[in-house]
């Protein structure tokens, strides 16, 4: 094990260099789920919809996602957006998450869509409501406010994923950890110092999510 | 005298869940300004009729006939049907992210495009009516079982429903509350509202209903005004059933 002393000193040494790389995780992160969270829905609404096929469909994409590793749907997809569709490198990994989190962020949307009593589409309907102003306007503001504690921590996760994103190369945190180590073969002190960064920010996350719940729990019954 | 016109009309309605037959043959007419009261054992398909009859169930055979108009759930626009007959439930099922005000005035701002001022004022007039004007700007979650009821038959109000469709709407409330939304019902009635009521109130029935009607297992056994089936019942499982609940 490092000594405390020599830790603090490299984290000190090496801020300057995690500045832009943190940067990135967070851009990596922010942008994954923002688009994860358009997909889940898309899916979800495919889900609870009676549009022939759309079950179908997003079920094939959930179990897709669901039974294969991350790190290989990192590899197929960012190759497939990077070398087939020519996206770039940001967008290539961006994409590649954010469809690994998409099929979990549709989930969570199905459930919270599912979780609304069957008697407010009822109500809804029985105004003369057509189901989808009734989905719109009554069932998805119920839902959505539902969806965001678990939002919360799927965003958690994706952060945490985002690391992944070192093995197709780019330069966010957990790629300029693995670059220290093996420039220095001092790999612990780096790691550690890369895990306090991830920890750091989910905790500050955490934080805030937890606000928001206690926030958004006053205002219910 | 003329005949009143014809409201709602069930000819031979079948319904079935699965292999469970749950209406067999359902045949009634309910008049216009007429109170039609459905009673019957747990279970003997009361709330099923009367989802029909808004089509939040869908019928397996025979006719719908809203206001001289068969319905074809397949060809019609269920949303003008919904319209023209209203439904109240028995949990009430007001949105709970939106206002009392707010919840009054949806269906129309959203169905009818009517403009929010003209919207609000009507709210107010009918949420007046229902003794909760003071209440327009909480949200549901404040209010007691009764006052949660009588906004929910506002908010059906709201939409200047022909016909409306009560099914057990006192029966999550409290003993204490019963009364004032029995008589918000009451009041309608007198104003010559066209109602179907499900409802174990017989005292209720008594009062408001111009006709009563027995169901078991399915089917209408006995259908009279009130003072005939509660006094004189001719069949003896509506005697059975009245010996129980009376
Ligand atoms: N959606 C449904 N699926 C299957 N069975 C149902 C459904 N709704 C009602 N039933 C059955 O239909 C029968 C009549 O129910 P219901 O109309 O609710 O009776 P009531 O309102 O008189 O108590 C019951 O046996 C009930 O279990
Ligand atoms: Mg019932």
């Amino acid at each position: 094990m490092p000594g405390i002393a020599h830790l603090i000193q490299e984290f000190i040494r090496t801020l300057p260099f995690f500045m832009k790389p943190l940067l990135l995780t967070f851009e990596l992160t922010i942008a994954s789920v923002i688009v994860g969270t358009v997909i889940g829905l898309l899916v979800a609404l495919l889900k609870v919809s009676r549009i022939p096929g759309g079950q179908l469909l997003a079920n094939i994409y959930i179990t897709l996602i669901r039974g294969t590793p991350l790190i290989v749907q990192i590899f197929v997809l960012y190759f497939g957006f990077y070398k087939v569709i020519d996206l770039g490198q940001f967008w290539s990994a961006t994409l590649a998450l954010a469809i690994h989190s998409g099929a979990y962020i549709a989930e969570i949307f199905r459930g919270a869509i599912q979780s609304i009593d069957k008697g407010q589409m009822e109500a809804g309907l029985s105004l003369g409501m057509s189901s989808a102003q009734t989905m719109r306007r009554i069932i998805m503001p119920q839902a959505l406010k539902r969806s965001i504690p678990p939002l919360g921590n799927q965003f958690i996760l994706s952060l945490k994923e985002s690391s992944l994103a070192a093995f197709i190369a780019m330069d966010e945190l957990f790629s300029l950890a693995r670059r220290l180590s093996a420039e220095t073969f001092d790999e612990m002190t780096y790691f550690l110092i890369v895990a306090f960064y991830y920890l750091l920010i989910v905790m500050v996350f955490t934080y805030f999510v937890n606000r928001m719940e206690q926030h958004m729990a006053k205002g219910d019954s | 005298m003329s005949e009143k016109q014809e409201m709602i009309r069930l000819q031979n309605l079948k319904k079935s869940f699965g292999d469970l037959e749950v209406l067999k043959d359902i045949n009634l007419t309910v008049r216009k300004g007429e109170v039609f009261v459905l009673i019957g054992a747990s279970g003997s398909g009361k709330s099923t009729l009367i989802r029909c009859i808004n089509f939040l169930e869908m019928k397996n055979g025979g006719n719908i006939i809203i206001e001289g108009k068969s319905i074809d759930p397949k060809k019609d626009d269920l949303t003008q049907v919904r319209q023209k007959v209203g439904m109240v439930f028995q949990h009430f099922n007001l949105f709970p992210h939106k206002t009392v005000l707010e919840n009054v005035i949806e269906a129309p701002l959203v169905v009818k495009k009517v403009s929010k001022e003209a919207a609000k004022q009507e709210a107010l007039h009918l949420l007046d009516k229902v003794g909760l004007a003071e209440k327009a700007d909480v949200y549901p979650s404040s209010l007691s079982g009764g006052q949660k009821q009588r906004v929910a038959i506002a908010r059906s109000l709201a939409m200047k429903p022909d016909i409306m469709l009560f099914d057990e709407p006192t029966s999550a409330l409290d003993p204490e509350l019963v009364g004032e939304v029995l008589e918000t019902i009451k009041q309608l009635a007198k104003e010559g509202m066209t109602m179907m009521i499900v409802t174990h109130e017989m005292g209720f029935a008594k009062e408001v209903a111009d006709w009563v009607a027995f169901m078991n297992q399915g089917r209408i056994v006995e259908m009279a005004p009130p003072q005939e089936i509660f006094n004189n019942p001719k069949e003896e499982r509506t005697r059975e059933f009245l010996n129980r609940v009376l």
